[in-house]
């Protein structure tokens, strides 16, 4: 038998009963779009978090000195001294899985320029920072090795401190002090915003880190070093790396803990996204059960349609239909009613998703995986749901099948 | 000399029933030459259920020969059965049997469908021509619930003959229809007949035989009387003195 002709006869059974084929594919309907929207809302909250996170820094990797006990007294880590230049130098030049390295040292003060004043941080960076942070100067330029080597007294400011000091000048050219040291401002960060903790991002001053250290706060150590793994993948390959690379600078062996801590950006981002996950899966395994509870519908008015059609059966095996004949006509059906049930749900699902997002406000995304994954459960479904009562329709006796009343 | 359709030699069929065995055909033997119109008769439990569906491939004989237009029956697959069912046999049903809400072109198709050899053309073509053939060109498009009994009968014959079978087997055509409409389709009947159809009708009413070329007559599995009929009725005829009798 041609195969067009099994969806030809399948389609004839389905247009005939269309009430009662609407009302089985609603299972899957709402299932596969509670799927759908389910999924999109997990993986909307997931996005949005990560890349709140990402906006601090592209793969950063965060050193900052830690976990040192002094005659069993446990000690304040911004009070340690552990993290050096030396260890900057080291990463630099000895590691394979980071992008970029900047030392950074930081202090708080008064910046005042002319009649304006303004409390902000100054950090002791390279220029490498701005890579690592994925920031950009907005206007001038931020400055150069020469300037670093030579403690240059040059500032690039933030969009807040930019705000504050200059409401009505350009500040490039101009000369701020901070903690009452001289520094010409050369450039003006884009605005970065808020971080995903609340802080603004934009209140800064950013300064060679040899200026900061010897000018301003007048030490050796550093108080972290951060850098960019050169992929997200590869950024617990970076951590391990940095983390043997200062064990060893720091002579601790065997199972001595580290005085530093090393972080990446993907540990925050997987434990902040821990907790949307079970909720997505939660969420999915509800919606699941109903594209389960679904199936069993198929699988129920399926069995009624074969009792249904018992003479039919006999019919078509009477007049040359072979029991393969029959249970494909059936599993067809079964699958027709899955799969465009499917489709309409695929259909509802991204609705009530764009409903949610511009109604609600909430942050969604569509993952193609989802849709392709409804749709093989819609097939599966289908298929698993039909088969036993395909199969009890191809296994009909034709001669009692007939006499069936 | 003419063809030999169906051959049957000492066929026996029994049945399991628990610890009983049922013998419902006990060694019968026939053979229908082509264009014969054969009717096979008997009562209730005489055998004739058990013989018509061996006959048209639905059931297997315990032991014995049937051939079907040279094709031996014993032992083929439930696969070649179906395919014999579907070149070979036109089945007509006492409850016509035409698929719900369905039109009528559309039931006589069926058999088509199931068969590779046609395109959507051919089996429309195939189609139409069968219903001309029982005078219902004019209800294409009707359903079932939208024709009379004896309107759906010749629907239901229309669907045998659409395939050219080589045999049609109809099982107690008129069973189900009042005295002139099994009149009405006993004569197209014998119309097919004398166009060279062979057909074998299952019947137990006399009178339906007395319109037949030839009686096969069943009792308890064994054929008690098989002879040619020497006075066919026609059945237009009888028809018509119907038609009087009700003025």
């Amino acid at each position: 038998m041609r195969i067009l002709n099994l969806f030809k006869i399948a389609w004839r059974a389905i247009i005939l009963n269309k009430v009662r084929t609407l009302l089985t594919m609603l299972g899957i309907i709402i299932g596969v779009a509670s799927v759908i929207a389910m999924l999109a809302i997990g993986e909307g909250s997931k996005e949005s978090i990560k890349s709140k996170i990402s906006s601090m820094g592209s793969n950063m990797i965060t050193v900052r000195p830690g976990a040192d006990m002094r005659g069993g007294v446990r000690l304040d880590p911004s009070a340690m001294q552990t993290l050096t230049l030396g260890d900057y130098e080291a990463l630099k030049t000895q590691t394979k899985m980071l992008s970029a390295v900047s030392p950074l040292v930081n202090g708080s003060g008064q910046s005042i320029y002319g009649a304006h004043n303004w409390p902000t941080s100054i950090y002791g960076i390279t220029s490498a920072y701005l890579k690592i942070k994925v920031w950009e100067v907005k206007t001038g330029s931020i400055f150069t090795d020469q300037e670093i080597k030579s403690a240059a007294k040059v500032a690039v400011i933030g969009q807040t401190v930019a705000t504050n000091l200059f409401p009505n000048e350009d500040p490039i050219g101009k000369m701020i002090r901070f903690n009452s040291i001289p520094f010409k401002v050369i450039g003006v960060l884009e605005k970065k915003g808020e971080s995903t903790f609340g802080q603004d991002q934009d209140d800064v001053i950013l300064a060679p880190y040899t200026t900061v250290q010897k000018r301003i706060l007048a030490q050796e150590y550093l108080e972290s070093i951060v850098a960019s793994s050169v992929s997200e993948e590869k950024s617990q390959q970076a951590v391990d790396e940095v983390t043997s690379i200062l064990r060893e600078r720091h002579k601790i062996t065997g199972d001595k803990e580290d005085d530093f801590n090393v972080f990446s950006m993907e540990e925050m981002i997987s434990t902040f996204s821990s907790t949307s996950e079970m909720l997505t899966i939660l969420l999915v395994a509800i919606a699941g059960i109903s594209l389960l509870v679904g199936g069993i519908g198929i699988m129920n008015i399926m069995y009624v349609s074969v009792k249904e059609r018992t003479r039919e059966i006999g019919l078509r095996l009477a007049v040359g239909g072979k029991d393969t004949d029959i249970l494909m006509q059936f599993l067809i059906e079964a699958i027709m009613i899955s799969v465009t049930g499917g489709i309409i749900g695929v259909s509802l699902g991204l609705g009530t998703t764009l409903f949610i997002e511009k109604v609600l406000h909430w942050p969604t995304a569509v993952t193609s995986y989802s849709i392709v994954i409804s749709f093989l459960v819609c097939a599966i479904t289908g298929i698993f749901f039909g088969w036993y009562p395909a199969k009890k329709a191809a296994s009909l006796d034709p001669i009692t099948a007939l006499r069936y009343e | 000399m003419a063809k030999t359709i169906i051959k049957i030699e000492d066929l026996k069929r029994s049945f399991v029933m628990g610890e009983e065995t049922i013998h419902a055909l006990k060694g019968v033997s026939f053979s229908i030459e082509e264009g014969e119109f054969v009717t096979i008769m008997g009562s209730s439990g005489s055998g004739k259920s058990s013989l018509l569906n061996i006959l048209g491939c639905l059931d297997q004989p315990t032991s014995g020969v049937y051939d079907i237009d040279t094709v031996v029956v014993k032992q083929q697959s439930k696969k070649e059965l179906a395919k014999i069912r579907n070149e070979k046999i036109g089945f007509i049903f006492q409850s016509y049997n035409l698929l719900p809400k369905t039109t009528a072109i559309e039931n006589v198709k069926l058999p088509l469908m199931y068969n590779t050899k046609y395109d959507s053309e051919e089996m429309d073509a195939l189609a139409l021509a069968s219903l001309e053939k029982v005078n219902l060109s004019n209800r294409l498009h009707h359903t079932p619930a939208q024709l009379s009994g004896g309107q759906q009968q010749r629907v239901a014959i229309a669907r045998s003959l659409v395939n050219n079978p080589v045999v049609i087997l109809a099982d107690e055509a008129t069973g189900n229809l009042d005295t002139r409409t099994s009149y009405e389709i006993m004569a197209l009947f014998q119309e097919l007949n004398k166009q060279g159809k062979t057909i074998v009708f299952v019947t137990h009413e006399p009178d339906i035989a007395t319109f037949s070329s030839r009686t096969i007559v069943l009792k308890d599995g064994h054929i008690i009387k098989d002879s040619p009929n020497t006075n066919i009725l026609s059945a237009a005829e009888a028809l018509a003195a119907l038609g009087k009798e009700d003025e």
